[in-house]
Formats: C-alpha cells, sequence, structure tokens
C-alpha cells in the first residue's frame, strides 16, 4: 500500500489528534504473513491493526490471533459493507475484522489480438471462451491468456465461481474439504482440455517472465481479480487503450455469477495495549466514506463498501488504458454477482502450498487436473486430521 | 584440565592471568551462547513436543524423530542433496583447483586480474545471484534462451524438472569457484619453493609437480573446502526458494532438507517437527563430514 500513511492514516489522525499511528510495510503476500506469525509466536513486537487478506482470516482465528470486534460495537458497521464481504469477516461467533477491498473475478482482454484473430465480442459462456481460444491460438502468436500453474488463489476463485465449495470450518474442530464435487470437476476438466490442446499456457505468475509474457502479447487476456486492471496498468503501460473488461465467462448462457480472488480487511491482533484506538482506526480508514473513496480512487483498492461502490465520484471513471471503457462499473456490478456463502477452511496457508505440490505438476506437464485435485484433497484432510481436526 | 590446572596454581600473578583470559573470552562466550547455544537447547526442547492447531502442545519424546526418519520428503530431499554432492563438489573443486594451480604456476598473465574476476561471484549476496540466474534461465525472456534462439538453436529449458538441479548445481559453482580456489591458492603460496625446485631441475613436468608435489602439500586445505561443501550442499536454501516461484512445477517444498524445514515451520505452522527435521539434518551433516575426514586419514596412514 503506498501512501497509506500519508493519505487516510493521516486523516484519521487529523480526526482523531489524540491517536498517534505508525504504518510499517513488511512486504506483500508470505513476507507479510511470516512476519506476523513470527511477531505472535514471540509474544511481542506484534502490530495492533494488520492488513490481512479473506481466506487468512480463519487461519488467524483458529489460533486466537485476532481480537473479536463485537465488544466494540462492529456489528453496527455491517449495513455499510457489501453483504458477501462482510460476510468473510463473520465466523466462530464473532466480527474479526473490517472489509477494506476485495476482488471479484473477470476477464481482461487485448481487444487488438482478439479482434485479429475474429472474435469481436467478449466471451460470454467458457464454452465460448474455448472457441475464441482456439481462434486466438491458430490466427494470431498468442495464448488467449496463462492459466498460471502455481495459482492457488486463482484456481480456488474459479471453483467459486462455478458455485463449488471447497472448503467449510464451523468454527471449531470441524472442517470440511470437497475438491471432488461435480462443480470442482467440471471446472478442472474444462481446463485440462484448453491445456491439452494448447490453448492455453501454464506459465507460473507473478515472476519477470511472465509481466513480459502480459507485456508483449503473450497472453491475449487474463482472468483476474477487479484489483487486476490497475495492476496490469502498471505492468504493461506500452499496451496501453489495447485492453479491454468484461465479466468472466459465465457456465451457461443465463448465468451471471462470479468468484473473487484476494481482498483484504484491518484485523486487530491479540496483544494490542489499545484495542479502543485500534477498532477506531480499522473502523475509520475502511467505513468513513472519504476514505474509503480514498482508498478506492487513490490506492485502487476495489470498494467495499456499499456508499462507495454506489458514487458516481468512483463508478464513472474511465480508464485510458481500457480505451475509456468504465471498467470501476463492470466490476461494481460483477461485484454483486459473487456467491456470498463461500468460507475457508483455517490453513490456508498450507492449502496453497499443497496445490503447488500437487496441483502445479499436472497443470504443467500437461496430465490429470481431476486426479490432481483428488491428490490434493487427500494431501489437505490428512494434513486436518493431524492437526486435530475432525472431518465433517 | 583448565579446572584442574587452576586448582593447581594458587600463585597470585597465575591466577590473574587466568582471570584476565576468561575476561577476554568472555564476549565470545556470551554471544555464542546467545546466538548458538540457547537457540540449539532451545529447539531440541521444541522438537520433543507436537503441537496441533486443535488441541493444543503435547511432550511426544522422541515421536518426531521417528516419523522424521520415515518421512519420504524428507528422505528424497537428503537423497536428491547427495545426488547433487557426488556431481557438484567435485566439479567445482576440480575446477577451483585447476585455477589455483595455474595461477601458482606463474604461467597465467594478469593473474591477480584472473583471481579478483574468480572472486567476486562470491561477494555477490547469494540471493542476489540466484535472482539474477534466474532471470537468465528463464525460458521466454531469459538470457540463454535468447542467445540459443538467434543462433537458430533448440533452447532447453533450464528451469524445468529434469533441468533444474543442474542449472542450481551451475549457481553454487558459479558461486564458490573463486572461494575455494582462494583457500586452495593461498595453501599453494606456503609450500616451500626448493621441495617443487628440486623436481624442476629434475625434469619434471609442471603436471607432473603439481600432482606428487603440490597437491599432496596442501591436502588439508583442499579437505577443509570438501568439508564446507558438502556442509554448503546439504543446507541449500536461496536457490529452491528463490526459484520455486518461477516455475513451482519443478520445486516442491521439500526440494532441499532445509527448505522442507522452513516450509513446515512458516506454512504448516508445524515448528516442533521442523525443528526434529533441523536437529537430523544436522546430525547427518556431521555424520558425513566425519566419514569423509575419517576415509582420507586412514589413507593417511599416520592419523594426522
Amino acid at each position: 500500500m503506498p501512501n497509506i500513511d500519508t493519505k487516510e492514516v493521516a486523516a484519521f489522525m487529523k480526526a482523531y489528534p489524540n491517536i498517534k499511528v505508525k504504518v510499517e510495510n513488511v512486504g506483500q503476500g508470505a513476507a507479510h504473513y511470516q512476519k506476523l506469525r513470527t511477531a505472535l509466536k514471540a509474544g511481542e513486537g506484534g502490530p495492533d491493526v494488520a492488513q490481512m487478506e479473506f481466506q487468512y482470516i480463519p487461519s488467524y482465528v483458529v489460533t486466537k490471533s485476532l481480537v473479536d470486534l463485537t465488544p466494540y460495537g462492529a456489528a453496527s458497521l455491517q449495513p455499510l459493507f457489501v453483504d458477501w464481504c462482510w460476510k468473510q469477516v463473520v465466523m466462530a461467533n464473532g466480527i474479526y475484522a473490517i472489509p477494506q477491498d476485495s476482488g471479484p473475478l473477470g476477464n481482461v482482454y487485448r481487444k487488438d489480438i482478439l479482434d485479429s484473430a475474429g472474435i469481436t465480442t467478449p466471451p460470454v459462456t467458457w464454452d465460448d471462451y474455448y472457441t475464441a481460444a482456439k481462434a486466438v491460438r491458430t490466427k494470431t502468436k498468442s495464448y488467449i491468456s496463462d492459466f498460471a500453474s502455481g495459482q492457488g488463489g486463482m484456481f480456488v476463485a474459479l471453483l467459486w465461481q462455478a458455485g463449488a465449495k471447497p472448503f467449510t470450518w464451523d468454527g471449531g474442530e470441524k472442517v470440511g474439504i470437497n475438491l471432488s464435487s461435480p462443480e470442482a470437476t467440471k471446472v478442472m476438466q474444462y481446463w485440462q482440455k484448453l491445456i491439452q490442446e494448447d490453448l492455453v499456457s501454464t506459465d507460473a505468475d507473478f515472476n519477470d517472465a511472465w509481466y513480459q509474457g502480459l507485456a508483449n502479447g503473450k497472453y491475449a487476456g487474463w482472468i483476474t481479480a477487479a484489483w487486476g486492471p490497475v495492476f496490469l496498468q502498471g505492468t504493461a503501460a506500452k499496451t496501453t487503450g489495447l485492453w479491454r473488461a468484461s465479466k468472466a465467462p459465465q457456465w451457461s448462457s443465463t448465468a451471471n455469477a462470479a468468484g473473487n480472488w484476494g481482498g483484504s480487511t484491518s484485523a486487530l491482533i491479540k496483544g494490542t495495549k489499545n484495542p479502543i484506538a485500534a477498532y477506531e482506526l480499522a473502523k475509520y480508514i475502511n467505513s468513513n466514506a472519504a476514505t474509503a473513496l480514498q482508498f478506492a480512487n487513490e490506492q485502487f483498492f476495489f470498494p467495499v463498501t456499499k456508499s462507495t461502490i454506489a458514487d458516481p465520484k468512483w463508478s464513472t471513471q474511465t480508464s485510458e488504458f481500457f480505451g475509456g471503457q468504465k471498467v470501476n462499473e463492470l466490476f461494481g456490478g460483477i461485484a454483486d454477482t459473487v456467491d456470498p456463502n463461500f468460507q475457508w477452511v483455517p490453513f490456508m496457508e498450507y492449502v496453497y502450498s499443497s496445490a503447488q505440490d500437487t496441483m502445479t505438476p499436472a497443470i504443467t506437464n500437461k496430465g490429470d487436473l481431476v486426479v490432481a485435485m483428488k491428490a490434493w484433497e487427500t494431501a489437505l484432510k490428512t494434513y486436518a486430521t493431524q492437526q486435530g481436526f475432525t472431518l465433517a | 584440565m583448565s579446572a584442574l590446572a587452576a586448582r593447581r596454581t594458587s600463585h597470585p600473578l597465575r591466577r590473574k592471568q587466568i582471570a584476565t583470559a576468561y575476561l577476554l573470552l568472555a564476549p565470545f562466550i556470551v554471544v555464542f551462547s546467545a546466538m548458538l547455544i540457547v537457540p540449539l537447547v532451545y529447539s531440541g526442547f521444541l522438537s520433543t513436543f507436537a503441537t496441533t492447531l486443535i488441541g493444543g502442545t503435547k511432550f511426544t519424546g522422541l515421536a518426531n524423530y521417528a516419523r522424521a526418519f520415515t518421512d519420504a520428503e524428507f528422505l528424497s530431499g537428503l537423497g536428491r542433496m547427495g545426488l547433487f554432492l557426488i556431481i557438484q563438489v567435485p566439479l567445482m573443486l576440480g575446477l577451483s583447483l585447476f585455477i589455483a594451480l595455474a595461477l601458482d604456476s606463474g604461467r597465467v598473465r594478469g593473474s591477480s586480474a584472473v583471481r579478483l574476476m574468480t572472486f567476486v561471484p562470491y561477494a555477490v549476496p547469494g540471493v542476489v545471484s540466484t535472482m539474477m540466474w534466474g532471470y537468465l534461465y528463464g525460458n521466454d525472456f531469459g538470457l540463454i534462451g535468447q542467445i540459443l534462439r538467434a543462433l537458430h538453436l533448440p533452447a532447453p529449458n533450464l528451469l524445468s524438472s529434469q533441468n533444474i538441479l543442474g542449472s542450481m548445481m551451475n549457481i553454487v559453482t558459479w558461486q564458490y569457484v573463486g572461494y575455494n580456489m582462494i583457500i586452495m591458492f593461498a595453501a599453494l603460496r606456503t609450500i616451500p619453493v626448493e621441495l617443487f625446485e628440486a623436481a624442476e631441475i629434475d625434469g619434471a613436468s609442471q603436471l607432473r609437480i603439481a600432482w606428487s608435489i603440490k597437491i599432496p602439500a596442501i591436502r588439508n586445505a583442499i579437505m577443509l573446502t570438501v568439508i564446507f561443501s558438502i556442509i554448503g550442499t546439504f543446507q541449500l536454501f536461496n536457490e529452491p526458494s528463490l526459484l520455486r516461484p518461477l516455475n513451482p512445477a519443478a520445486i516442491s517444498s521439500s526440494y532441499t532438507p532445509n527448505f522442507y524445514a522452513y516450509n513446515l515451520a512458516f506454512i504448516n505452522q508445524d515448528i516442533n517437527y521442523a525443528a526434529a527435521i533441523a536437529f537430523v539434518l544436522g546430525l547427518f551433516i556431521a555424520l558425513v563430514s566425519y566419514v569423509v575426514q575419517l576415509s582420507t586419514r586412514s589413507r593417511d596412514g599416520d592419523g594426522r
């Protein structure tokens, strides 16, 4: 989060002059969580408030590392937030974070490449996407997209869109793990077909070669979350104006469903000496109309408050990178179609790592993804049992 | 022995000397205990427990060790490092020895420049050099692939499951050839000149001198580099950890024992088992180093 300390946090300190906030940026993704875990293990040196992605909240609730915000009046904030985003922070008889941004899944693509393949409207269904992928592969030098071999976050988002419920947790000892449901199998069989026919590449994402692939048109598109478009503008700046965004392809022509990939919250870390001040900070920066709009317009966080999504100052913005398209409005609409009842297991770090040991080799070697999903499921169930959970 | 000696010497001056000695040693002892002994004892302590997300911490004695010895992932990581050791270490040390001998023969022009150039990779932090090689190896946009394609040659995927171990060997070799060379070169400089001047006068070739005089004379230095290399190999961490994002299919979370221990602790939240793995790894390294040392000593005959 560049400049969060000079903008949103500064606004907070102005509104609450007696509270001083120090922002520490300890890196992103794994580095961030490892530092947090280390501080929690040490029992000191941890922050009062930490940024935490939706999928990791249960993993920290189960280790009793987050403060339940109910006693501080968090329940009263519910009406401000998009329904499914709020549901992500409610579990184990408590409210464990304040939503900050989300990542509903859409499709961004290079209009010029799809045009030259004769695809002039974005694919509506996954069947259309398959047809389009064939056209792109035969008529251009590109792949329609990259099915990133190690990206558990995307696998799960695709399952989420298809209505699969791979994970459940009752807030206590019971977890559910199901990666072999008909919905999950349908998703993986579909991608297996595209991979085996060489219609999508399977490069690992978020590394230098992959950035180049996006910038140089190796990939003509990216099935990505609402934070993807802004990310692209930084990575593939020289292709400004060539991109467009659309809904993710659907499983039937009448369906209208989206998955979610990423999204984060502000959570209070156990051991905070100033829980009230910390709560006020988490509440203020995320729910105050001005800072929420600032997050959306300046940090490009995809908004989670109803008022920001409805605010024309955000939704009517046009993007030059996307040829003047109103990308915010599009993703605002997609956010309404995210299945609200999606849960996680309280050990998602292991889930993603295990995906790389089971799914990734199968994807890279164009193997059987349904078998790989079963192996992933078995690994997760073994781990869950080892950790003392009972399987639902 | 020192206790006995201390008791025997009640002379005030002698006692003062001993006190001074301990005083001078104190900073080392403090840091050594705080940074090595205490963490070691603590992780030994941790390794006898099991902590689960549900159920908390239980004392399990040696159960974690029993698990380690039957853990296929850990054992295959050890095996992989064994393979790495057998192939990479002789190649690297052979190259180091060759360069050291060449420089020592005095027949290389600009020998100090060569020495510096070979040594520079060691000055590059391991993380940086691994990332740099990662870029060079890249399949689509990596320099090596681009050069090969420009020459209309087939460009192998240097990050594939088949090639990744070799690619790692290359990084480690690149990085440590100069370091080992310097150790050997320094030892070569200490050999009395008379030893091989006599041989030279008798008409022995440079090769013969190297083989029969120089190499035997620096045996201890070579052994030192062998032991360092064994330890370094089994502790390989930067390479799997930094190259995994480039091709996670080729590098599993248990690719090397150290990387496995790290993932167990930070991803699987299984610090106790990770501690046990680290201990077994440490013992294993000590054992291999000892066996290697022993086997060369017995050949020596005089036990030196």
